[in-house]
């Protein structure tokens, strides 16, 4: 099955600044992927080159088997919502509908005019005059009736209040399941992605922290609490994430693919925000080398 | 709010100058040239021989680059109050409403009318101060020009009567006036539109309409224009014209010569006794092919017709430059206000 | 990509419908009058009076609402070029670059290049199309004046063929049209902001506009030349001028006539070949009677040698120029297109 984005060694430069650096992925279609990391890490930079907004500076990112934008099919079966969600401010709802109509030949009317109903969007008002939420709805319309196999959605919900949120990523839900899907969503809250990604990626400071199955990845990460003791002293196969130290206490949070046995050691499990926290944290502190989980 | 106003204004303020710069390159170059003419026809002191001295030069002027350059500078004195509106007061207030910057500029601890008011009062007097520089300067290269149509006396070539447009809207202290004008209308269209290219357009095809209007319909009437009666001359009439398309009997068009040097002639009409425009019916003296020319001035002579002339004289050029004046500075200070009272009302 | 264009497009169109429009009605209502006047006065026929009825035609003219009228189209056969830059072309794809709708509209099923040739191309055969009326309207009505301007003075600056007329008539105002837009379009593919790019469209576009008519214009077609004896008698201009403290100069124009083709050079020359520029003798700069000083520079066999461009070029030299500005049009459309597809933009 081809991955819906294959990523080697990619890299963005602007002037001096590397907004992406040395990012080699394999994410796998037909997921929900959740792409989290504080703001400036390089999760636009990613999406604009995933869509071919932007072209890399070094390594190479083949969408869906193709070069992204490469050609009319490649770009049929791609949707993309940038953020801010942009719209053409002076056409209607319904413009933007004959738009999507006249530029995508698998164009699916009908489920178009019947999202636009299920809003309850006035097809003639223009864009300009539509509230956040309705314009990220009407963007993410436009993305889904052209059919494509792969969305992109850059931060569609930042702006969102909380109500039209829980809306935008219901429909977002319903749609994957309609249309067999695969989405890959930024953000840099997590809380959302928790509802609905089976597939998390963390970019910190333009570099790939983790990249795998949520379930696999919750299932590996644990948290320890124990008497203070050293880094150095714990087992070989748990590779330390982060780590902090009381004069009595010590916890960590590991990674480690075998059970642990110690019996000093308390051992908890993470939610999804603490791991990506975690990540987060150790990835200003620099100590953790990317890893990635292998494909399967 | 000053500095505001200069930061947002800087790049368009160096164009300006940089624009400046070069226009008074081109002059500098080719004044010199302008004025040596004007003195080898030995104009500067002609007594008895001035009529034909100036025609001479005048004639020179004729297919020359200098030619060239003076309706370059008169178009120039036309374009550049308009390209202000377009360029410094459309975008002034829509370019912040478009991107939402205002949110930024009008909650900050300058209330809205002030800064509204400050950029309007700070644009508005570069604008005015631009313009007025460029009309300086190129009256200043065309003195020799309008020297020597003063010193031409009754035979005055009249494409360089400054009272007349298109010359009256491109010297003097008008252009100033226009400048101030379409930076007005251009703020004022960035208001009410509240996008930027949009204001644009408005504004460029509204001064375009309010410039040709005011020298067809306003300019004539600044001041009620002097009228003049004179006897009609036949033999040294401008044009007799007959004209025997239609199916009745054929009419007539005369124009008499007489003219007031350096005048604008806003009509010239031929009359009858009776006073009535004459209009024929042609005779048989003017309009068959055996009788000689002169016998057809001859009937005409007999009709006792008078030539009735209305026009404003030369020396009217500087009342009625500050009337224009008055006129669009009223018309700018008008629209500001409005600008104001809509910037403070609405949202924007 | 029809459909979209025509969207986006539908103001600027109905704009220069309106412009054409009244136009249209100006020149229909006032353009049987210039030929029947011209016809009346007995233009069409005429043989040896030719030169005195053209130039009473036009003294007739000068200062009514047709001479002005003429004036007008002129500035506006060649404001509109520059409008079509300005409104159509620098717009066209820096505001969706402003406004980050590229995002959505590189997005669908076209791709870009597609997306930019259908815009480039669509807008600029509007813009041929209005150019093209305007030119064939104004032309029309303009053609009496045009004729009788041409029995005339061969130095008058609005003779067809001069710099200032020549560009406002035939075919050329179509490649100045099709050039500013294309020019618009790369200023707002480079700069990306459309009111500075609106700006700079206006001063490239003016710039290249001077160029072309005082370097390019008249050597499209290499000038004839030719030589006359110099006779200060009947001469344009016997001019003499002093730079200051140095020597007095003398500049000299000779007389030349050839109805209707347009002078690039009136140079009097010495025998020797070179160009005569004085000192003027004591016949010139004592307080003499001028048919002295005439007698003197009579006697220095003095050679008239002209550059000219013949009335019958007009056609050739249109064709000449209108194709340098399409290929021209055509490179910057290039440009754009390669621009957008590489860069992010």
């Amino acid at each position: 099955m081809t991955a819906a984005i294959e990523a080697r060694g990619l890299g963005k430069q602007y002037g001096r600044r590397w907004a992406l650096t040395d990012c080699t992925l394999s994410i796998p279609a037909g997921h929900v992927v959740g792409l989290v990391g504080p703001n400036g890490a390089g999760k636009t930079t990613l999406i604009n080159l995933a869509t071919g907004m932007l072209t890399p500076t070094t390594g190479s990112i083949a969408v869906l088997g193709k070069k992204p934008a490469s050609d009319p099919a490649q770009l049929a079966s791609v949707g993309y919502v940038a953020q801010d969600t942009p719209t053409y401010s002076g056409m209607s709802v319904e413009d933007h509908l004959r738009f999507g109509a006249h530029m995508n030949p698998a164009w699916d009317s009908a489920l178009a005019h019947k999202r636009v109903e299920q809003l309850g969007l006035d097809p003639k008002q223009k864009a300009g005059k539509l509230s956040g939420g309705q314009r990220a709805q009407l963007a993410l319309t436009l993305a889904i009736a052209k059919r494509p196999q792969l969305l992109m959605l850059d931060e569609p919900i930042a702006s969102l209040d909380p109500l039209a949120r829980r809306e935008f990523l219901q429909i977002l839900m319903e749609a994957t399941a309609d249309q067999e899907l695969s989405v890959v969503m930024s953000s840099h809250l997590v809380t959302d992605l928790e509802r609905v990604a089976d597939y998390l990626i963390v970019l910190v400071a333009s570099r790939v922290q983790i990249a795998g199955e949520v379930n696999s990845l919750l299932a590996t990460h644990h948290l320890l609490t124990g008497p203070r003791r050293d880094t150095a002293s714990l087992p070989a196969g748990q590779q330390v994430i982060t780590e902090s130290h009381t004069d009595r206490q010590s916890s960590f949070v590991v990674r480690s693919n075998e059970p642990i046995h110690d019996p000093a050691i308390s051992v908890a499990g993470l939610n999804l925000e603490d791991l990506v926290l975690a990540y987060m944290g150790s990835a200003k502190a620099g100590s953790v080398h990317p890893m990635l989980e292998g494909t399967r | 709010m000053i500095w505001l106003s200069w930061r947002q204004f800087r790049v368009q303020a160096v164009v300006a100058g940089a624009a400046l710069v070069v226009v008074a390159i081109a002059l500098l170059a080719t004044g010199p040239h302008l004025a040596s003419l004007f003195d080898s026809n030995g104009l500067p002191t002609c007594r008895t021989t001035c009529s034909a001295d100036a025609s001479n030069f005048i004639n020179q002027l004729k297919g020359s680059a200098t030619e060239l350059i003076f309706y370059g500078s008169t178009f120039l004195l036309y374009a550049v109050p308009g390209l202000i509106g377009i360029f410094w007061g459309a975008p002034l207030v829509a370019r912040e409403l478009e991107s939402g910057t205002f949110r930024l500029a009008w909650n900050q601890s300058v209330p809205r009318a002030r800064w509204i008011a400050v950029k309007l009062g700070l644009v508005g007097l570069a604008a005015m101060a631009t313009t007025g520089l460029l009309s300086l300067m190129t009256s200043w290269w065309a003195s020799p020009i309008y020297h020597a149509a003063q010193k031409a006396g009754p035979n005055s070539l009249s494409i360089v009567d400054k009272i007349a447009p298109p010359l009256f809207g491109a010297t003097g202290i008008a252009p100033v006036g226009y400048a101030a004008f379409a930076f007005a209308l251009g703020v004022t269209a960035g208001v009410l539109i509240r996008r930027t290219i949009p204001a644009m357009a408005v504004t460029l095809v509204i001064f375009a309409a309010v410039q040709v209007v005011m020298p067809l319909l306003i300019q004539p009437h600044l001041i009620p224009p002097v009228q003049l009666t004179a006897p009609f001359n036949a033999n040294t009439a401008n044009e007799i014209m007959v004209d025997s398309r239609g199916s009745g009997p054929p009419t007539m068009t005369v124009v008499g010569n007489l003219s007031k040097p350096g005048a604008w002639t806003l009509s010239n009409q031929t009359i009858t006794p009776s006073g009535k425009v004459f209009a024929g019916p042609a005779a048989s003296a003017c309009t068959s092919n055996s009788a000689p020319p002169q016998a057809c001035n001859n009937w005409l002579n007999t009709l006792h017709l008078r030539q009735l002339i209305s026009y404003q004289p030369a020396s009217r050029y500087w009342p009625m430059q500050w009337l224009e004046l008055a006129i669009y500075l009223v018309l700018a200070a008008s629209l500001s206000l409005l600008c104001i009272w809509q910037v403070r009302r609405r949202r924007g | 990509m029809v459909w979209l264009t025509w969207r986006q497009f539908r103001w600027q169109a109905g704009a220069a419908a309106a412009l054409l429009a009244v136009v249209a009605i100006v020149l229909g209502v006032t353009g049987p009058g210039l030929v029947t006047r011209y016809d009346q006065i007995g233009l069409p026929s005429c043989h040896t009076a030719c030169t005195a009825l053209a130039s009473q035609y036009i003294n007739e003219l000068e200062f009514t609402t047709y001479g002005k009228l003429f004036y007008a189209g002129l500035v506006v056969m060649y404001l509109v070029p520059a409008l079509i830059g300005i409104f159509w072309g620098a717009p066209l794809i820096s505001r969706e670059l402003e406004t980050g709708t590229f995002r959505l509209a590189w997005n669908q099923s076209v791709t870009r290049t597609r997306w930019t040739l259908g815009k480039l191309s669509l807008i600029g055969l509007a813009s041929v199309a209005t150019a093209g009326l305007l030119s064939l309207a104004i032309s029309w009505w303009a053609s009496p004046i045009d004729h009788a301007l041409s029995y005339g003075q061969s130095g008058s600056h609005f003779l067809r063929l001069s710099p200032l007329v020549f560009g406002a008539r035939g075919v050329a105002p179509l490649g100045y049209a099709v050039f500013a837009f294309a020019l618009g379009v790369t200023a707002g593919v480079l700069i990306r902001r459309a009111v500075p790019a609106m700006a700079v469209t206006l001063v490239v576009f003016a710039a290249v506009q001077i160029l072309m008519a005082t370097l390019v214009q008249p050597h499209l077609i290499p000038p004839v030349q030719t030589t006359a004896p110099f006779n200060a008698s009947t001469a344009n201009e016997v001019v003499i001028t002093s730079s200051g403290s140095g020597p007095l100069t003398m500049i000299l124009k000779g007389n030349f006539s050839m109805p209707g083709a347009w002078i690039l050079s009136n140079q009097t020359i010495a025998p020797s070949g070179r160009v005569f520029d004085g000192p003027p003798g004591r016949a010139c700069t004592a307080n003499l009677p001028q048919q002295d000083c005439n007698n003197w520079l009579n006697s220095l066999h003095l050679r008239q040698l002209i550059s000219y461009q013949p009335a019958s070029r007009f056609w050739p030299l249109q064709f000449a120029e209108t194709g340098v500005y399409l290929v021209l049009a055509a490179g910057l459309g290039a440009l754009c297109t390669w621009q957008i597809r590489r860069r992010r933009a």
